[in-house]
């Protein structure tokens, strides 16, 4: 999008340019649209609206049980406010599982990320060799599902079955960085794809003229390539922040091989615990939306202070 | 020039063994007998191959098999129902001017950034009001709407079919369904099929919802399936080389997939990622 050059007076008109300003795109006042949106419309209010409804509804409300809470009336429904959140927020178990969560997104977002830039960046400087099979083996973990690369990582980790019986890798000390590297294999090659096709996109004469300056590879990886790659960077962190927060099926699948994770492990795994092994619908509701505001803010926090520092003129 | 691109040949290398290292484990560990997989050789290959697969197939009466049909079922209805949606409400908001436009794309879009987890217990509870819970509903129904390929739709709509096009149908007198029949969908088909391969394995892969969904094993996808196998068989030594197979048999339809249809993950993903 060529934002830079529009003013707002021709905003409207620009914004207008994609389906073709002549004005006979289609004809005005035709129902059409609106029969063609409606099963998008109506599963996002069945599925997502709905429920994000009644979980807010879930978490203003807890059980009452009055005398025995035998008999029918003993056990009433009643909005209790903000209990439920005042609850939430002061339970050490959901703290520890978001320090956990902290250091582990943290280190899986440097290392993934990291790599996959490191390995999109290589792919496309022309020189490597054999280019094709790393792209297709980097890639490959995708089509693996989570509970198979944890089941996989999983006995690799196990002392009866790994290949380095001495190293303890589910360690009250290691286990972090062993579900970190989970979700490391599984999700830099995704990533790498992103900014990889991202820089094919780019017109080669765009680096003929950095060499004609006399720029080597390396420069012109860091002074073009990474700044044109900044908005999918941007796009691949946020995406990988919501992920990293709603971490699930790999600590599930691997806690039946080690003690050391416990059933509140993830921030997830707390609000499962709470719904249906103690059955607190309220507790995991509110935390369900505790986690939500969580990685919003996150994520917006993200993009807007990116936006500020790299794209302050757009 | 030659001499130059063997550091980073070097380094690309090692990511790939990094990530066909577990891949490979799993290959060699499931041709293993129980007895070899605790004596030989990490990467020594066993004799068990078929005894493991035919354990696995007698495991609980098939059940295994059941898993992988219902994994299809959930994944290749899901991915096809989703991408038919998604391709019908990308086109409407590429290609049309109305009122509300660019607020129901607005929050169609935000739809991206809900976890799941805010909406798979609730999406639970309301299926078990009206009996659907633990329904192969209860594990389609939700993932059809998809918020990205929408996005990636709109996407593929504005760059693959011209104005002009539309024009000449209406002033033929086509109707705005036969244009989206005739010429929209076949035109958006290329990026469809990406739209779909995507979808489809992220419902093979999902663990949470059928998890949360499902009770009854019967209706299990691979994912819960393995898991429960896992659950069961950690403290089995005798049952790990089940688990194992079965995690390598989960694999193959995907893998498979995957290497076949190289040409859609990378071309079209660039339409998609790039035009943002």
């Amino acid at each position: 999008m060529r934002s830079g050059e529009r003013s707002s007076q021709t905003r409207a008109a620009a914004s207008r340019h994609d389906t073709g300003r002549r004005g006979k795109a289609a004809p005005r006042g035709t129902v059409a649209p609106y029969l063609f949106l409606t099963p998008a419309v109506a599963l996002f209010a069945l599925f997502l609206a709905l429920p994000i409804g009644y979980t807010v509804y879930l978490s203003l409300r807890r059980t009452k049980v009055s005398g025995l809470g035998l008999g029918r009336g003993a056990r009433k429904e009643v909005f209790v406010g903000l209990d439920n959140y005042a609850a939430a927020v002061s339970d050490g178990e959901l703290w520890a599982g978001w320090l956990r969560g902290l250091a582990y997104g943290a280190v899986v977002l440097s290392v993934m990320l990291g790599l996959a830039l490191l390995f999109a960046l290589l792919l496309d400087s022309a020189r490597v060799r054999l280019a094709r099979f790393s792209r297709i083996a980097i890639f490959l973990p995708y089509a693996v599902p989570g509970v198979v690369a944890s089941l996989m990582w999983g006995f690799l980790y196990l002392p009866s079955t790994s290949p380095l019986p001495g190293v303890d890798f589910l360690a009250a000390s290691t286990v972090l960085y062993s579900m970190a590297n989970i979700a490391v294999w599984g999700g830099t090659g995704f990533n790498m794809l992103v900014l990889y096709t991202t820089l094919r996109a780019i017109p080669q004469s765009l680096y003929e003229a950095a060499r004609i300056d006399g720029a080597s590879e390396l420069q012109i990886a860091v002074r073009v390539k990474i700044p044109i790659l900044a908005p999918a960077i941007v796009l691949t962190t946020v995406f990988s922040i919501i992920a990293t927060i709603q971490v699930f099926s790999e600590p599930t699948t691997l806690k039946p091989l080690t003690a050391t994770i416990s059933s509140t492990w993830s921030p997830l795994m707390k609000i499962y615990r709470d719904a249906f092994v103690t059955g607190d619908l309220y507790s995991a509701a509110a935390t369900s939306i505790v986690v939500a505001g969580i990685s919003l803010v996150l994520s917006f926090g993200f993009l807007r202070v990116v936006r500020n520092r790299a794209f302050g003129e757009a | 020039m030659a001499a130059r691109g063997i550091a980073p040949t070097a380094v690309l290398l090692l990511g790939a063994a990094y990530t066909l290292f577990p891949v490979s484990w799993l290959v060699v560990a499931a041709t293993k007998s129980p007895g070899e997989l605790f004596s030989t050789a990490t990467f020594a290959v066993g004799t068990g191959l078929l005894d493991n697969l035919s354990e696995l197939s007698a495991y609980r009466g098939g059940v295994f098999w059941l898993w992988t049909v219902n994994t299809v079922v959930y994944a290749g209805g899901g991915a096809l129902l989703s991408t038919i949606v998604s391709a019908v409400s990308g086109f409407a908001l590429a290609k049309y001017r109305f009122r509300g436009r660019s607020l129901i794309f607005n929050v169609l879009i935000g739809g991206i950034l809900v976890p799941a987890v805010v909406l798979a217990v609730p999406q639970y509870l309301l299926f078990a009001k009206i009996g659907l819970a633990d329904t192969y509903w209860s594990v389609l129904l939700p993932q059809i709407l998809h918020p990205y390929s929408i996005y990636l739709a709109r996407v593929y709509a504005q760059a693959a079919i011209p104005d002009s096009l539309l024009e000449a149908g209406r002033l033929d007198g086509a109707s705005e369904w036969r244009l989206l029949t005739g010429i929209a969908l076949p035109m958006m088909a290329p990026g469809l099929v990406t739209v779909f391969l995507f979808q489809f394995v992220a419902i093979w892969n999902n663990f949470l919802l059928p998890f949360i969904m499902l009770g009854d094993d019967a209706r299990f996808p691979l994912t819960v399936g393995l898991y429960t196998l896992l659950a069961a068989g950690a403290n089995q030594p005798s049952l790990f080389n089940l688990i194992i197979t079965g995690a390598l048999v989960a694999l193959i339809p995907l893998v498979a997939l995957f290497l076949t249809m190289q040409r859609y993950w990378r071309t079209d993903l660039a339409g998609g990622a790039v035009k943002s």
